[in-house]
């Protein structure tokens, strides 16, 4: 599952090529808040102080940062459980996603949600989903209802490469073709689901993208490691979605560093070898990649480089200690954001009985 | 007896019926190379190959539906999902096939299939990965549905849901697999519909399914050291078939019973024992029937939070005291 080498020189591409300096530096410098944010978030794991799961996104930053970096007003994005990076390239702040894993009221969700399922509707950030695929309908009903409203906009919708053999993903695919929907699925390939690789758990012809040849819609395939190979690709899609309002799935090669959640300890020696990861480490880290790329370019020093790493660590590290010192949310709070209807105390939240603890 | 994990002893009732008929087949998502993703499976693969324990696809609908299909032409699969709560995606083919399929063809058909996997809360991993299915499945004529509280209930269970020609729906516990249990290495079998009692007391009926029967018992230890209180545990350990002899008998003896589940209210376990116990005994009660259950609403994901959500022994002693 080696990735391709990188052939096309994707900083000529007209979206890339009208980057300032600023813009470029900003998504490094958000690459690397994703990275440090998601190191701190696995010490304070192991230290105790987050439950349940945690999915890293450690080696994929490209991907959301890519994405993300190219979306307008009405733009919007949806995706799975290994969340986080999406989450701090739309915008929110390391502050409120660890206080989320942390499960205080401070987070994001209240610390109703947790790692899976953090969600920022103001930033058009939709979660955050734990069911593997029940996203992507969702991320079609976006799309739906943004042509609905008249609205140039597109729905992003990320999935793993496990994801694709969902039902609910390929009745998505013929809905949107058949109804026009712009809506852009994005195919976050590391070559994994959970312990079994990309060959033990689907059967395609070149690529998974394919697949969607059969539905008549535009397919593509590139590679992670250069973000800017990322930008290209999914502009020419989104300026599909919001020109001819017609959907696109794009399959992008990327690795994750870290097991499948911080649970999985057979990550290294068991389904995959360590040399494997350090050769993805080595040699398409999407970090490193656009690192040594601005310096060529002459946008970025190494002492840069270091502020920028030294700022995101110890933002991260300021958020783990806003997550600590704040406060759990009180019990009667559970039975709260259950009901539109009673939370407001409407005329429908006072008719009948909602809850059955009594 | 050797005391062994929860985990080990569902191990084992795999490994013996398989060697037992050569038409039981693991299926799952990560059960073979992977050992299982809590590791339920392991070294099955080793030992069995893969015709026998078989990875599949993230695609539950597309695989329960396979061995519901399967178990139509006498293969008897034993299908994991990695979490119950996944079996939404599967509906389809565990309501309208598995559970149909015999009543539609006039009894011409039937679906020997185990669909297992840990169906609970109480691990932090929010509200999409912890539903408990039990009253959901068992409103549903033709599944039978099991949830074991013990290795050596789990062992004994399993072997006989195996050789069910019924689907069963087999419930377990991702926080009871590390637990270690008493479990005899001579092979016996545990009858479905057969409710076991973990305390014998006088006072009054305790009863539970699942971890909610270990809940029980601790509550049943407190009453009798500090309030002079003689709970019975029954634990059903099979929800559907029920065994109502069982708890009629009790609660003719105590006169008073509370239903314990770790599932929501709404219509769930304990309604329907409580309206049988209303309908058929209601003579012998001295008290209301009374349920604890999880607070009602979607899991939370907050550690310290969540802890509150499940029912703890103190509210099952809390309960028992406001009627005893
Ligand atoms: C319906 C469903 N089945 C199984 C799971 C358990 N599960 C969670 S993630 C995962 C692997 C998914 O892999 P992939 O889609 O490649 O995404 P990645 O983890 O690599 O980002 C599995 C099996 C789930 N959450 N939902
Ligand atoms: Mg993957």
């Amino acid at each position: 599952m080696a990735t391709a080498v990188t052939t096309t020189d994707f900083s000529k591409a007209p979206i890339n090529a009208k980057l300032s300096t600023e813009q470029k530096l900003k998504l490094l410098t958000e690459m690397v808040r994703i990275r440090r944010f998601e190191t701190e978030s696995l010490r304070q794991y192991n230290g105790g102080k987050i439950g349940g799961f945690l999915h890293l996104y450690n080696g994929q930053e490209s991907v959301a940062v890519g994405c993300v970096s190219l979306m307008g007003d009405d733009d919007h994005v949806i995706t799975a459980y290994r969340d986080h990076g999406h989450a701090l390239a739309v915008g929110m702040t390391m502050n409120e996603c660890m206080a989320e894993l942390y499960g205080k009221a401070t987070g994001c969700s209240k610390g109703k949600g947790g790692s899976m399922h953090f969600f920022a509707p103001d930033k058009n950030y939709w979660g955050g989903h734990g069911i593997v695929a029940g996203q992507t309908p969702l991320g079609l009903g976006l799309g739906y209802a943004l042509k609905y409203k008249g609205l140039k906009g597109a729905a992003m919708c990320f999935m793993g490469d496990g994801a694709v053999n969902q039902g609910c993903f390929y009745e998505s695919l013929n809905i949107a073709s058949l109804f026009e929907v712009p809506v852009v699925y994005i195919i976050e390939n590391n070559g994994y689901s959970m312990g079994t690789s990309l060959a033990r758990s689907s059967a395609f012809k070149s690529c998974l993208a394919e697949r969607a040849e059969g539905f008549g819609m535009a397919w593509g395939k590139c590679n992670g490691t250069d973000i800017y190979e990322v930008r290209a690709n999914v502009q020419e899609a989104l300026a599909r979605a919001h020109i001819e309002s017609k959907p696109t799935l794009l399959e992008v090669s990327t690795y994750r560093y870290y097991g499948h959640s911080v649970a999985d300890a057979n990550h290294t020696g068991g389904y995959r070898q360590k040399d494997e990861i350090e050769f993805y480490k080595q040699n398409h880290d999407p970090i490193q990649h656009y690192k040594r790329r601005l310096i060529e370019e002459g946008v970025l020093t190494e002492e840069q480089y270091e502020q920028i790493d030294e700022a995101a660590k110890s933002e991260a590290a300021a958020a783990a200690q806003f997550a600590d010192e704040s406060p759990v949310a009180g019990e009667e709070t559970i039975t709260q954001d259950v009901y539109f209807e009673v939370d407001r105390q409407t005329e429908a939240g006072r008719t009948g009985k909602h809850f059955f603890n009594d | 007896m050797p005391l062994i994990e929860y985990r080990d002893a569902l191990n084992q009732a795999f490994d013996e019926e398989m060697t037992r008929d050569e038409n039981v087949v693991l299926m799952g998502e990560e059960v073979a190379e992977y050992n299982g993703a809590y590791k339920v499976t392991k070294g099955l693969w080793k030992k069995w190959g893969s015709k026998r324990v078989v990875d599949t696809p993230i695609s539950e609908a597309g695989f329960i539906g396979m061995g519901v299909g399967a178990s139509m032409l006498g293969i008897r699969p034993v299908m994991e999902l990695m979490f119950w709560s996944f079996a939404a995606v599967a509906w389809d083919q565990i309501i309208n096939n598995a559970a149909q399929v015999r009543y539609m063809s006039g009894g011409l058909i039937n679906c020997p299939i185990v669909i297992r996997g840990p169906a609970n809360g109480g691990t932090n991993v929010g509200a999409t990965h912890s539903h408990n299915h039990e009253s959901f499945l068992a409103n549903i004529p033709g599944l039978k549905v099991v949830c074991p509280a013990t290795a050596y209930d789990a062992k004994g269970l399993m072997k006989t849901a195996i050789r069910d020609n019924d689907p069963v729906m087999f419930m377990e516990n991702t926080l009871l697999y590390g637990e270690k249990w008493e479990v005899p290495e001579e092979e016996y079998l545990i009858p479905l519909g057969k409710a076991d009692i973990k305390r014998e007391g006088t006072d009054i009926t305790l009863i539970a399914h699942g971890r909610a029967a270990l809940t029980a018992c601790t509550a049943a230890d407190i009453l009798a050291a500090e309030h002079n209180i003689s709970a019975e545990v029954i634990d059903l350990r099979s929800i559907r078939p029920l065994d109502e002899d069982a708890i009629l008998e009790s609660v003719s003896k105590t006169h008073r019973a509370i239903y314990i589940e770790e599932a929501k209210p709404f219509c769930g376990v304990g309604a329907q024992i409580s309206s049988m116990i209303m309908e058929k005994i209601f003579d012998e009660l001295d008290a209301p029937v009374l349920r604890i259950t999880s607070i009602d609403a979607p899991a939370i994901y907050s550690p310290e939070l969540e802890k509150r959500q499940l029912p703890r022994p103190l509210d099952v002693v809390e309960k028992v005291l406001s009627i005893c």
